[in-house]
């Protein structure tokens, strides 16, 4: 039944993460390549994100590290001719330029068929006036909005509406620029701010307190519908789906209300004419059937990715087949293998789904969430009662919570307030107010939260409460205690409840919870997701555990033969897709050597989580207790712990203590890594470098130590991974403040204060070992001085500009430390170099952020190597080397600032970024055009405002600023810039800083009026007016979408390469070519 | 903690699950069933097709809106399927004691306790499901602590239509055509699904000859059982095959009018209880999802030569539906009425009226 013209076809991938656009996109495209293998059709990829699974060997056929934007995929058209274009795979990003490709004729010009749901339909989704216009042509009440292309329209048209009113930008992702505005001085602020991205503004009225479902719908092009799956969301309308805890399927719908809905979304589905897959987002009135149609998204979504793991139907490669021109009757249901896929799955479980935050890392956010999404990302809880997986789901987002009670939280002040206006802790709010006493009547008056959740929360609080009674273990009933564990209480949970404020030594008391709990037999059971509620019978190896239930799915042969593989939690800054595809390659290679693949993991927004890639999915918590749970099941030969980033990489010591074989380096050596004690000392064994640091714990010593070593100096807690409450502190002040606050952020825990090294290289090593030998390795280089965290740093490799001598001190110097840790496994060590001086900074005995783009540049799969390694395989050393490279590979940032109200963009120890991604070029400015355009850089076509911070900064940059200058670009400075430019004989336009607001031009109206197209603004020094200076421009530059650059290293070299680089010059070459 | 009797779920096989009692307090028996819906719990405890049965429902949690109603619209229930509760008992995994909904004007436990129906939670309803499914559906017993031992019960061993059935002829709607319905156990929304569409409606008993009275269709609905109970159905058919008005039916009135067709009916090894089945309409490409509960199923093989499938099942390629060849009758195995479930099949309503 398919359309057997299409033997190539081009897939659009969505770019670097980003706020609102994340790993989901790896899994959606990667489903939809396979499909398209299944075909035999040719595929060619565009993605520059080269840390995910989709850009990986055996995915496409030929991929492309290119930004995703009409000129380069034009090129590539031009150059690779496919038949047909895949838009529906790539979020917003690939929709977008699928859009401007078709309009500008681009498509129909090289004959490429758009498969799929075509482009008119995606305008007619998108355009909100041509979306509600289509859904009033069959009665489908939307909410009604003004299209509104000013300010002053959109207030004659907030005032005709009545506030509360909704903004929205058309044409944006995940809710950018849109919010809530009571009255009209919020409605001017943001409706200049949605200006600014896009051209068309909606003012429309608020349904606050609405409920908010939503429905998957699939059709293929015989006008056959179904729907997937539907999901209700925790938090009412006005909180975004992706910033709300959602449940599937809905729970406090009636029959009558979920087919209501369900029928409404397929005759939306038919009309606006989608073939593929498509969501529908409705406000639903609590009182009535009442509804509005709040979106439609013509393509798979975070939601269509989380509406899959939640059913096991895999939207998106049954979307990509419905492209082709299939039937859902032609196709067959991927679990059962038999049934068909039409049908709409059943589900005997229930899911919810978190979404993670990481506002903590940001000056200056708000953190009040509202209808723009700010999280970063998500995690699925699974079991059979809400209690359970909404406990579940709270351990999973990974912020210290042990559930939804037990937790260590200090009392929100102003509880009221922090139920109305919700925050990414609201829910620890409604725990609070539960045990103040609080009704549920009333909880539910405030949040306006349907009643069904909060009357579940009360019973976990009950439970707490009852646990409370008791001081003994042993005295708890039975029944008790099988409640806590059915309402998803962890061990820990429970000893917290039992012991309060005596619980002196967690380890130990959770593991007497866990005794004492195996001894009644209260254990959890193994349950698979068979998409039929067990109506039919169906080989799955898709499972959750749940305590709700008495029999395994699963029986269990205990051969020894898996080898199970932890993954890496919910996305977050620091950890993501990343560590997804060392998962992913992990578990391809342990398959490949014949065991049988086990993966734990609870991102629905990753490959790893798609039960095809392993022999079992666990998709469940990654807790000591639960991974204990799993191992007490699955007896595997053994674990790997060093793919997954530092989530399974903590779990070593304690897995260790319980006899569990864990491949690899051995939990000791890992410590010996962690334990910065240890691992200073052990540098100093062997006469290795490293700055000078002390753990210190009173203020008088952190005093006298800098005494000794001068500011600035970086302090930190141990154990993190991204830096979490990491800081450079310059003076006294500074350093007076930071304390403060880290204080009380880890009372027990002593600070680090360590030498700061200014105008240091940071180098990354990254490595293989087996037996404490190196086996494999790559050396690279960051663009930036240290100071800038290495996720957040633009890295080149092979390196640049290193000298040969710190190039073999770094060799020396690794292969000392992998004999010393004895190393069997993936490692990676961070080095800072000035002038030949070789300090090492940290070292991690597991996979690296970077390892997906080294292995991709050199072409050695580095996770492949330590999968054998780790498997106790011969290894052999690779031949080539990165000296054997004619070709430069750039790994640059995303950040998603412009989501983050009020965010200072500018970086420094604590990483920022949400994503990244890596480029190859003939040379390293070719690759870096690519990859900064890669992350939304436009190149700027006429002129910059500059304020390049310290003198030595200044000079840094002068190079730059003559190269501008000679190509005619106009210079706008401010003061000591204009002055420095004008010396040096360099034209530039004076302009003001905001704290001179009587002086005329002022750089803030500049950017207002889009006079500049790019930013550079070094901050200088971290005096209070200086700071807020430069955070005015900064947070405009990013508010008003224009390029910015607050580094001069990353600026000088981007000005070099784009001056000194047409963009028409650049090569369009696939991976495979270089 | 939540007080509660114990209450024991036991198989004629000698399986049993404990539970916990939520519902009214005493024993019961019947044979057990289960569904994999994960709403619609109301409709489907009055559902005549359940008579006699326990029903487990997948979906593990259960009562969330509560109970709509008890009322009245057009001479029929407005939001269940018949006048009362005909599941002999509802075994779940998780029971929400508080419900919210604006409908709502009670708990289910409280609907159950009225209607003297037992109610279990805190059952492994996947192992259990599992079970039925390997070894079709089988008697059960639910035993509460503190109540009485009871026998297990066969209904299949009743006539099950006979007891469900309507006693007098009842009219329903208004409208220039008239449509016979035979009540094997109706639904109401097939009543309302039909007066509706703006006819008459004469709902008889299910043995009635209403060859004697004057129509413009023939519609058999849905219904309980063993289709082999009902042959004085069958034998009533046959008459109105031979008077040639329009014939419809649904579920179980697809099988009676197979029969009287002359095809043979048979036990399928998993039956079809779920509001997500696929059909497709034979000789095209159009598919439906639809709701069914049943566990029998007409043999294709035996239509005679002026019959054919009307509709097969996506998954298992059995009969969802039959039709005459040059005649006006047809039926569908499945529920176009849904009630509970999708309601994408309701059409077939509109075919047979235009048939009229």
């Amino acid at each position: 039944m398919r359309n057997e013209n299409i033997k190539k076809v081009l897939l659009l991938g969505s770019g670097a993460l980003k706020i609102g656009e994340a790993g989901e996109f790896d899994y959606s495209g990667s489903q939809a390549l396979k499909a398209m293998k299944e075909e035999g059709i040719t595929t060619v990829l565009i993605n520059p994100n080269i840390a995910t699974v989709q850009t990986s060997d055996g995915f496409a056929d030929k991929i492309y590290f290119l930004p995703v934007t009409p000129y380069f995929v034009e090129k590539v058209i031009r150059k690779e001719k496919p038949d047909g274009i895949l838009l529906a795979f790539g979020g917003q990003t690939a929709l977008n330029c699928g859009v401007e490709l078709y309009r500008s004729g681009i498509l129909e010009k090289y004959g490429v068929e758009v498969l799929g749901t075509p482009v008119q339909a995606i305008m007619d989704t998108e355009d909100r006036e041509l979306f509600v216009k289509k859904l009033d042509e069959i009665e489908v009440k939307t909410i009604k909005s003004e299209a509104v292309n000013s300010i002053h329209d959109a207030r004659v048209a907030a005032e005709a509406l009545g506030y509360p009113v909704i903004v929205r930008a058309a044409y944006a992702l995940g809710g950018l620029g849109s919010g809530f505005c009571d009255n009209e001085e919020e409605l001017v602020a943001l409706v200049e701010k949605a200006l600014a991205f896009s051209p068309q503004v909606l003012v429309e009225k608020s349904l606050k307190g609405w409920k908010e479902v939503e429905y998957e719908v699939v059709r293929d092009r015989f006008d056959n519908c179904i729907t997937v799956c539907n999901m209700e969301n925790f938090d009412p309308l006005g909180i975004h789906t992706g910033e709300s805890i959602v449940v599937a399927p809905s729970q406090t719908l009636s029959n009558e209300d979920y087919h209501w809905l369900r029928k409404l979304a397929i005759k939306i589905i038919r009309h606006i004419g989608i073939v593929g897959e498509c969501n529908v987002q409705y406000a639903f009135d609590p009182t009535s059937m009442d509804y509005r149609v709040i979106e439609v998204n013509a393509r798979l979504s975070r939601s269509s990715a989380l509406a899959s793991k939640a059913t096991g139907y895999p939207l998106a490669f049954v979307a990509a087949k419905l492209g082709l021109g299939y039937g859902l009757f032609d196709l067959k249901n991927s679990v059962t293998k038999e049934t068909s896929a039409f049908f709409e799955p059943a589900l005997d479980y229930i899911v919810c789904k978190i979404p993670r935050w990481d506002l903590g890392k940001f000056h200056g956010v708000r953190r009040e969430i509202g209808s723009s999404m700010k999280s970063v990302g998500e995690v699925m809880a699974i079991g059979r009662t809400f209690e359970e997986v909404i406990q579940k789901g709270l351990r999973m987002i990974g912020q210290g919570m042990h559930g939804f009670v037990g937790n260590n939280q200090r009392d929100l002040p102003e509880l009221e307030h922090a139920l109305k206006e919700p925050t990414d802790k609201r829910i620890f709010a409604i725990a609070q107010a539960l045990f103040k006493g609080y009704t549920v009547d009333r909880i539910h008056e405030l949040t306006k939260i349907d009643k069904w959740f909060l009357y579940k929360l009360q019973n976990i609080i009950n439970t707490a409460s009852e646990l409370r009674e008791f001081n003994d273990l042993e005295a708890i009933p039975e029944a008790l205690l099988r409640q806590a564990k059915e309402q998803g209480f962890s061990d820990f949970q429970i000893a917290r409840e039992i012991y309060q404020e005596n619980l002196t030594e967690p380890e130990k008391a959770l593991l007497q919870v866990r005794d004492r709990r195996k001894q009644l037999g209260i254990l959890p059971v193994v349950k698979q997701i068979d998409t039929l509620a067990a109506e039919y019978p169906a080989q799955t190896n898709y499972l959750y555990l749940t305590y709700n239930g008495r029999e395994n799915d699963v029986q269990y042969l205990h051969d020894h033969r898996s080898i199970v593989v932890l993954g890496s939690g919910a996305y977050r800054i620091g950890s993501s897709v990343e560590f997804d595809w060392c998962s992913v390659n992990a578990l391809l290679t342990v398959k490949k050597e014949g065991w049988r693949s086990v993966m734990i993991n609870y991102n629905p927004e990753t490959v790893s989580t798609d039960y095809d890639i392993c022999d079992r999915l666990y998709f469940d918590e990654l807790t000591f207790e639960r991974v204990m749970d799993i191992l007490d099941l699955e007896q595997p030969h053994g674990t790997i712990l060093s793919v997954g980033g530092q989530i399974p990489n903590n779990l070593a010591t304690r897995l260790d203590a319980q006899n569990i074989n864990i491949l690899g380096t051995t939990a000791r050596s890992i410590d010996n890594a962690e334990d910065r004690n240890k691992f200073s000392a052990m540098l100093d064994r062997l006469g290795i470098d490293q700055p000078r640091w002390r753990e210190l714990t009173s203020m008088d010593d952190i005093n006298e130590f800098i005494d000794e070593v001068g500011f600035p100096v970086l302090v930190r807690p141990s154990y993190v991974l991204s830096g979490a409450a990491m800081n450079v502190c310059h003076n006294q002040e500074q350093l007076t403040r930071f304390l403060r606050l880290a204080a009380n952020v880890s009372k027990q825990h002593p600070v680090v204060v360590s030498q700061f090294i200014s105008s240091a290289k940071e180098i990354e090593m990254d490595a293989v070992a087996q037996n404490g030998e190196i086996v494999a390795y790559a050396i690279s280089e960051h663009i930036e001085y240290a100071g800038v965290h290495s996720g957040d740093a633009t890295i080149q490799f092979p390196p640049q500009k290193l000298y040969v001598e710190t190039m073999r001190r770094i060799r020396k110097i690794s292969r000392q430390i992998a004999k010393a840790l004895e190393i069997s496994g993936p490692f990676n060590i961070q080095f800072l170099a000035k002038n030949n001086d070789i300090k090492v900074i940290e070292c991690n005995l597991r996979a690296s952020r970077s390892f997906p783009f080294v292995s991709k540049v050199l072409k050695i799969n580095f996770i492949d190597l330590a999968t054998r390694v780790m498997l106790g395989l011969p290894v052999e050393k690779p031949s080539k080397n990165a000296f054997d490279l004619d070709y430069v590979g750039i790994k640059a940032s995303q950040f998603s600032f412009s989501r983050l109200q009020g965010a200072d963009p500018v970086l420094g120890v604590d990483m920022a970024s949400t994503g990244e991604v890596g480029c190859i070029g003939t040379d390293s400015a070719e690759a870096l055009i690519k990859a900064m355009v890669s992350v939304g850089n436009r190149i700027p076509a006429k002129a910059v405002l500059m304020s390049t911070g310290t003198a030595k900064q200044k000079a840094d940059l002068l190079d730059a600023a003559h190269e501008l200058a000679n190509r005619g670009y106009t210079i706008y400075a401010t003061g000591g810039t204009h002055a420095y430019l004008n010396d040096n004989g360099i034209p530039a336009i004076r302009v003001y800083w905001p704290s001179q607001p009587d002086m005329q031009p002022q750089a803030i109206e500049l950017l207002h009026d889009h006079k500049v197209d790019m930013v550079v603004n070094i901050p200088k020094n971290f005096s209070t007016t200086e700071l807020t200076n430069g955070y005015k421009i900064r947070r405009a530059a990013i508010d008003l979408n224009i390029p910015l650059m607050t580094n001069a290293r990353l600026a000088s070299a981007y000005i070099d390469a784009f001056t000194t680089h047409p963009l028409d010059e650049i090569e369009i070459k696939s991976w495979d070519e270089y | 903690m939540r007080q509660f009797k114990r209450a024991v779920l036991i198989l004629e096989d000698g399986t049993t699950f404990e539970g916990k009692s939520f519902g009214y307090e005493a024993s019961t028996s019947g044979e057990v069933v289960f569904n994999t819906a994960m709403t619609g719990y109301p409709e489907s405890l009055t559902d005549p097709s359940y008579e006699g049965q326990i029903l487990v429902t997948t979906y593990p949690i259960l009562g969330n809106y509560g109970v709509p109603p008890r009322r009245e619209r057009d001479d029929v229930s407005e939001y269940y399927e018949s006048d009362h509760i005909h599941c002999r008992a509802i075994v779940a995994q998780d029971y929400s004691y508080d419900h919210s909904h604006w409908q709502a004007d009670r708990s289910l436990a409280q609907w159950l306790k009225e209607e003297k129906i037992p109610g279990i939670y805190g059952i492994d309803t996947r192992q259990l499901t599992k079970h039925l499914r390997e070894h079709g559906s089988m008697l059960g017993k639910i035993v509460i602590d503190g109540c009485d031992d009871v026998d297990f019960y066969d209904p299949n061993r009743e006539n099950l239509v006979g007891k469900v059935s309507c006693r007098e002829v009842e009219y329903h709607g208004a409208g220039e055509k008239t449509v016979v319905l035979v009540d094997c156990g109706v639904k109401h929304n097939i009543i309302r699904c039909l007066t509706r569409r703006g006819v008459k409606v004469v709902r008889v008993p299910w043995n009635y000859d209403f060859t004697t009275i004057p129509y413009d269709g023939l519609f058999i609905s849905n219904g309980p059982g063993n289709p082999d109970m009902a042959e004085e159905t069958v034998g009533l058919i046959r008459k109105a095959m031979e008077i040639g008005k329009p014939i419809c039916g649904i579920c179980m009135g697809n099988q009676l009018l197979s029969k009287a067709a002359g095809a043979k009916i048979y036990k399928l090894k998993y039956g079809h209880r779920s509001h997500n089945q696929p059909v497709r309409r034979v000789g095209s490409n159009q598919c439906f999802i639809t709701s069914q509960n049943h566990g029998f199923a007409v043999d294709n093989e035996t239509l005679p030569a002026d019959w054919e499938p009307l509709f097969i099942n996506m998954n298992d390629g059995t009969n969802e539906g039959i039709r005459h060849k040059t005649k006006p009758f047809f039926s569908a195995q499945f529920h176009p009425e849904a009630s509970s479930g999708p309601k994408d099949t309701e059409f077939l309503f509109d075919e047979f009226i235009n048939l009229l």
